[in-house]
């Protein structure tokens, strides 16, 4: 028997890289692993899936999958699990896959633990640990019923290519009449566009240590070839330097983008309220004394005008 | 247009100046204040439901809470704001419910008032409002579009417009169904002080489970799916990876960095 199974999000034919991290901490636990692929073309990765530690991977399509919506996925695993009987179901959360585990628990009546940055198995069943609070207080929790439904934190677990090869099988699919009733009518791509700092991605940042405000444009040109958001501390919004809706922390926003970089940052209290919950922080400042430097992933000591245009001219080439 | 907003009430202090201190050790569960308030986040909720009755012209927008009986005053606030009625569920039995019960019980207290549509707020600090919406609408065997920017209601249908990690879309679907907004949204109103009055006036109905007809045993712990078992300091952050610029160099390994994480 499967006794797991990780759910794969499937963005642009490739698998992300959110899902092969939970999926290859799925076979670090141990047991039997699966994993599923829903979409209306996703046999590329399905292809990409099977070095990555699932004895078996499951590939539902259909057109009614092609849509980056929850509800039919919820039909496909439904069926999957009535099928199969998995004692656990894993995600990477996004979007999309809090939706489809939040349906998917209503309807089979079980348990979800979300924002988990940890999982193991203990006496047979999971334990996972979820940050609460803003972060100031590590819960441990269980689940009294299975299936047991689980959201990862993005870029909690890394992917691990491992020596054996999965077998693939394709899935029967069938909907529920309110399933498919949410269609999207239009999609375009957020490349090139100005987005809002809650929901982007990727946030660069700016703080006092950027120096004057005309280096904001290297800032607005790093963000450009990431996809990313410019956001700022509360100093550069208090000169002037750039609108309310742009500041990060107490009394600014509150972000939580995959990717965080801040750029003459130092890092007060005020400001990592509202950012420490992004996936990967990297810092670059000149002060190697800045309280950033305990909070972030990456640190870089140097000076934001020396960095952030080489990084960016990199990003350019690389993404050409 | 019959709106629903589904909403939470939080306790009043600010979350990020107390810590683990906020959790009761016997319970561990979150120790509420004295004072109840309406979450700020679900302001937006409330506020996007009176924008779509004004643009509909008529219709009704009924505030559901599942909460502790004391806090009725709190949800006056969205009355005070402008919604028309408040439908909390209140029962000494529903502490320590999780997600599914929750679903659960707010499904069943939708299902008697029938709404065409139905808002949740943004997912907010430690609140389930952003995993609720999709519990609910799988109950009530409706569609939901999650982390609306811009809801449109004509001819019973919406046309919602979102942002994803994966770009802009338009979701479409019929009445009735779940939306939950963000918060870039709209800018909720403050309640004029005619409004506080007016919502002193207004009706706030508290049913308990039996009048849900939910047994005791599918509420609170006892109905819950998952379990906590301890409360504990966070784990410190790992040692940052420190680089030093002093040979030029540290751009290529920031974007060596990011591409070994996936992040480019």
């Amino acid at each position: 028997m499967t006794e797991t199974l990780v759910y794969v999000e499937d963005d642009g034919g490739e698998p992300t890289a959110d899902s092969l991290g939970v999926l290859s901490k799925a076979v670090d636990l141990g047991g039997e692993v699966g994993a599923v692929l829903c979409g209306s073309a996703v046999a590329g990765s399905a292809a990409r899936l099977r070095e990555f530690g699932a004895a078996r991977v499951y590939v539902a399509e259909h057109p009614a999958l092609s849509d980056q919506v929850p509800q039919p996925r919820v039909d496909v695993l439904a069926r999957l699990h009535g099928e199969r009987g998995f004692e656990s179901l894993l995600f990477a959360t996004s979007t999309l896959t809090a939706d489809i585990a939040a349906g998917l628990a209503a309807r089979l009546e079980t348990g979800l633990n979300w924002d988990l940055v940890e999982l193991e198995r203990r006496d047979g069943a999971l334990v996972g640990t979820r940050l609460a609070l803003d972060d100031s207080v590590s819960v441990e929790v269980a689940w009294k019923r299975k299936p047991q439904l689980a959201l990862i934190r993005p870029g909690t677990f890394e992917p691990q290519r491992r020596a054996d090869e999965a077998t693939v099988e394709n899935v029967e699919v069938s909907f529920e009449d309110w399933s498919t009733q949410a269609v999207v009518v239009e999609h375009r791509d957020v490349q090139g566009e100005e987005q809002s700092i809650e929901d982007a991605v990727v946030i660069v940042a700016g703080g006092r240590g950027i120096g004057r405000p005309e280096n904001l444009a290297l800032l607005d040109e790093l963000a450009a070839v990431l996809d990313g958001a410019v956001a700022a501390t509360m100093p550069l919004v208090d000169m002037g330097w750039c609108p309310q809706s742009m500041q990060v922390g107490q009394t600014g926003k509150r972000v939580r983008p995959k990717l965080y970089i801040a750029c003459g940052v130092a890092g007060a209290i005020q400001h990592k309220v509202g950012m420490d919950r992004s996936g990967t922080i990297v810092a670059i400042n000149t002060d190697p004394n800045a309280p950033i430097f305990r909070f972030c992933d990456l640190g870089v000591i140097g000076d934001v005008c020396d960095v952030v245009p080489g990084l960016t001219e990199l990003i350019r080439r690389q993404r050409a | 247009m019959k709106i629903a907003v589904c909403v939470k009430v939080i306790s009043e202090e600010p979350i990020w100046l107390k810590g683990n201190h906020r959790i009761d050790p016997e319970t561990l569960r979150l120790a509420r204040g004295d004072r109840a308030l309406l979450s700020p986040f679900d302001r937006h909720a409330v506020e996007e439901a009176l924008r779509l009755k004004e643009a509909a012209g008529e219709g009704e927008v009924v505030v559901v809470s599942m909460a502790p009986a004391m806090a009725g005053d709190a949800l006056r606030a969205a009355l005070a704001m402008g919604a028309d009625r408040v439908l909390l569920v209140a029962d000494d039995a529903l502490r320590g419910s999780d997600l599914l019960v929750t679903g659960r019980v707010l499904a069943r207290a939708l299902e008697r008032e029938a709404p065409d549509l139905v808002l949740f707020g943004p997912q907010g600090e430690d609140s389930n409002g952003a995993v609720l919406s999709a519990a609910v609408a799988e109950r009530l065997h409706v569609p939901v579009v999650s982390q609306a920017a811009r809801v449109e209601a004509v001819a019973g249908r919406v046309r919602v417009e979102r942002k994803t990690e994966k770009g802009h879309d338009v979701i479409e679907a019929p009445l009735p169904c779940v939306i939950s907004v963000v918060t870039s949204i709209n800018q909720p109103r403050y309640a004029a002080a005619r409004g506080t009055i007016a919502a002193k006036t207004k009706p706030v109905d508290v049913l308990s489970l039996a009048d849900l007809g939910i047994a005791p045993e599918q509420a609170g712990h006892a109905g819950a799916g998952t379990d906590v078992n301890a409360i504990r300091d966070p784990p410190p952050r790992a040692e940052a990876h420190l680089i030093r610029n002093d040979d030029g160099t540290a751009a290529e390994q920031v974007l060596a960095y990011l591409g070994e994480r996936g992040l480019l």
